[in-house]
């Protein structure tokens, strides 16, 4: 059934339409071309065109077709068929590098989701769980990247000893940022929030003596498995992975253990999340998140609460930054910018605030996708706008929006 | 866990408790006791403070005058002094909300266990025996779905423990919530207008419901009720209050009757010099 056109919904279109405009004259309607003479402007106002009659025909469509059909309604057994699918993604993840079309490109990609995917489940414990609004959330990502690297390099310390102390000092950032913004919420909280996220930024891209400055962190230390190297040549006092277990030397070898290790991180993450999800702390998390006074009135302590939840949120994003780092071998601040910040975020909302299962779905959307299609170049970030669009058209609440109780009487879920 | 005191023992004492926000005094020098086993009105025209009274016993707000001392069977506590998460811990005061302020999207059942933190975060170790499974958090856990199975029983929702708390009917959502206080642990219960919004078959129901609380848990409950059928016919003792002042005290039939009240309700006459009318104020 289409809908009734009429003013109010020419209206909304030529409203949408003026909005693409205002956006796209600055950004499409000039450009600066390099001539003889020097550089000159130029104007594409054919491009701004295009732009406001596809979104003024856009939004009309929106206004006039019929709403988009609904999901079929979730079976009431959804737990269960969500609990699979979990398994059958767990499966597929620890088999992938073993798959025939697999290649050193693919398990590359699936490490960059699976880094994404352990961020959005820590940061699910802030937002999803807690219901803090954390837009800087990198930070801590940061602060556990950098610990790794200044460790390993001042100390000589190994990955295994670093990754827990740079969860722990990533964990202390979040209590320090967790303090001063105890009585803020939402908006408020979600601007003081990313000034922590920029201020952490400011500081490695101007401490130079410490960190590098921009020019980061290079030649960092690669991870061992029990001490089995993976460089062709093992350092003195090591044995190579490869000469252990007599095969070839191959640079795979390492790409597929950085798979696996960031995996193992990965689902600890998610391990863990679940289950403080029917524990107290996580409860009151929750509880928290839907009414902060009635949590009062219980005598639920929301100070030790929010920083609990602070605390661990960070922890995740501390060990998956010093992965990031040992994955990479070199850090600098342009790694942690805001932008990544939101990714993470939009991994969170889409994937249905709260549901880790969601959180992978959105994690492979988002940062899989626009990975695959790089060949469409500045077009891929276009796709991604318009595939945020649709989402929210379709599923405004996120991908896995349902929530299953912790408990049930008569048993545990 | 201490027993509730005796019957009729003061329970809470509210000593010339003044609330002000800049100018005006929400709660004026008030001073009234509120004993266990008995159920304490405090009723008044809107605006006469009621609430603000009972944020200041939840320490929610802090009276910038006078002493609110609740008789724990362990010694006195001062609840002006303390934070508001600590009354509920400590002085074990449990309250609802005049809007209805339950975890929504939680589940009934999540709900009530959600109101016994404390007990099982001692119980887990701060969540690190829970996390390594011990037998311990087990225990602790199933001692908590008891309760409040009993609970639920008590206020007929069992059939409803696993269904979203937001998702309830307005009554039902009105009853969970004088279950998620109950869980608490209560040694005083403060109902906020528990009946509002109730049809009278629902409000009947509440009445039997804070007697059985009364009679059975022994606790003492403290209610602001606009519903006069509820005040009238539960209340062991009536405090009314206008414009943050008490106005009168007393079992609900001297209340009813007492001139001042029926000033605040009714209003007086523009002129105080006039006779007053033949009929009106009496059918109160």
């Amino acid at each position: 059934m289409w809908r009734k056109f009429d003013v109010a919904a020419l209206r909304d279109a030529a409203l949408a339409g003026l909005v693409a405009g205002a956006l796209a004259l600055p950004m499409l309607g000039f450009r600066l071309v390099d001539g003889v003479t020097g550089l000159t402007l130029a104007g594409h106002f054919d491009l701004v065109a295009w732009a406001v009659g596809l979104v003024f025909c856009g939004r009309l469509l929106i206004r006039l077709l019929p709403p988009l059909p609904a999901l079929p309604a979730l079976p009431a057994r959804f737990g269960d068929l969500r609990l699979k699918a979990g398994w059958l993604l767990a499966g597929i993840a620890l088999i992938l590098p073993f798959l025939p079309f697999a290649d050193r490109n693919l398990v590359d990609k699936a490490t960059l989701v699976l880094i994404y995917i352990m961020l959005g489940w820590g940061l699910n414990i802030v937002v999803g769980l807690a219901g803090l609004l954390d837009l800087g959330f990198v930070a801590f990502y940061a602060v556990g990247a950098y610990s790794y690297a200044l460790l390993s390099q001042t100390f000589g310390l190994s990955f295994w000893v670093c990754l827990p102390l740079a969860g722990l000092l990533s964990a202390g950032f979040g209590l320090a940022l967790g303090f001063p913004v105890l009585r803020l919420r939402g908006d408020y909280l979600a601007i003081v929030t990313l000034g922590f996220g920029e201020i952490i930024r400011v500081i490695l891209q101007n401490w130079q003596e410490v960190t590098g400055g921009p020019n980061g962190i290079s030649g960092i230390e690669r991870p061992s498995l029990f001490g089995l190297s993976f460089k062709a040549v093992a350092p003195e006092g090591q044995q190579s992975f490869a000469a252990f277990f007599g095969i070839d030397y191959s640079s795979e070898q390492r790409v597929i253990f950085l798979y696996f290790l960031i995996l193992a991180l990965a689902l600890a993450t998610n391990l863990f999340t679940l289950r403080i999800r029917r524990l107290p702390v996580g409860r009151a998390w929750e509880a928290l998140r839907e009414d902060e006074i009635a949590c009062r009135s219980l005598g639920i302590n929301p100070t030790t609460v929010k920083l609990s939840a602070f605390a661990l949120g960070a922890m995740f994003a501390g060990f998956a930054g010093s992965f990031f780092a040992t994955r990479q071998g070199f850090i600098s601040p342009e790694s942690f910018t805001f932008i990544e910040s939101a990714v993470i975020l939009a991994i969170v909302v889409l994937g249905g605030m709260g549901s880790q299962i969601g959180i992978v779905l959105a994690a492979l959307l988002l940062v899989g996708l626009p990975e695959w299609f790089r060949e469409l170049q500045q077009y891929r970030m276009l796709a991604f706008g318009g595939a945020m669009v649709l989402i929210m058209l379709w599923k405004p609440s996120g991908l896995l929006s349902h929530r299953a109780p912790t408990i049930r009487l008569g048993g545990n879920p | 866990m201490s027993e509730p005191p005796a019957s009729g023992e003061a329970l809470l004492d509210v000593d010339h408790v003044t609330m002000r926000f800049g100018g005006l005094f929400a709660v004026n020098d008030l001073s009234f006791s509120a004993r266990s086993r008995q159920i304490t009105a405090v009723i008044g025209p809107n605006g006469a403070g009621k609430t603000t009274l009972f944020n200041c016993i939840t320490g929610f707000y802090k009276p910038q005058v006078g002493r609110l001392t609740l008789h724990h069977p362990q010694g006195p506590l001062l609840l002006e002094r303390l934070d508001d998460h600590v009354i509920s811990r400590r002085a074990r005061v449990a309250r609802t909300f005049q809007n209805i302020r339950l975890f929504a999207r939680m589940s009934v059942l999540e709900n009530l266990i959600v109101a016994q933190h404390t007990a099982l975060m001692a119980a887990s170790a701060f969540s690190l025996a829970g996390l390594l499974g011990l037998h311990r958090y087990r225990d602790a856990e199933r001692r908590a779905v008891a309760k409040a199975r009993h609970w639920l029983d008590r206020m007929a929702l069992t059939g409803l423990a696993d269904e979203a708390a937001g998702s309830l009917p307005y009554g039902h959502q009105r009853r969970l919530e004088i279950a998620r206080a109950m869980c608490t642990d209560p040694l005083l219960l403060c109902l906020d207008e528990p009946a509002a919004g109730l049809n009278p078959r629902e409000s009947a129901e509440l009445n039997r419901l804070l007697r059985s609380i009364r009679d059975q848990d022994g606790i003492g409950l403290l209610l602001i009720e606009h519903d006069m059928s509820v005040v009238m016919e539960i209340s062991d003792h009536v405090v009314v209050l206008d414009y943050g002042k008490k106005i009168a005290e007393g079992n609900p039939a001297e209340v009813k009757r007492d001139p001042a009240v029926i000033r605040a309700y009714l209003g007086e006459p523009d002129d105080a010099d006039l006779p007053p009318e033949p009929t009106g104020s009496a059918s109160c």
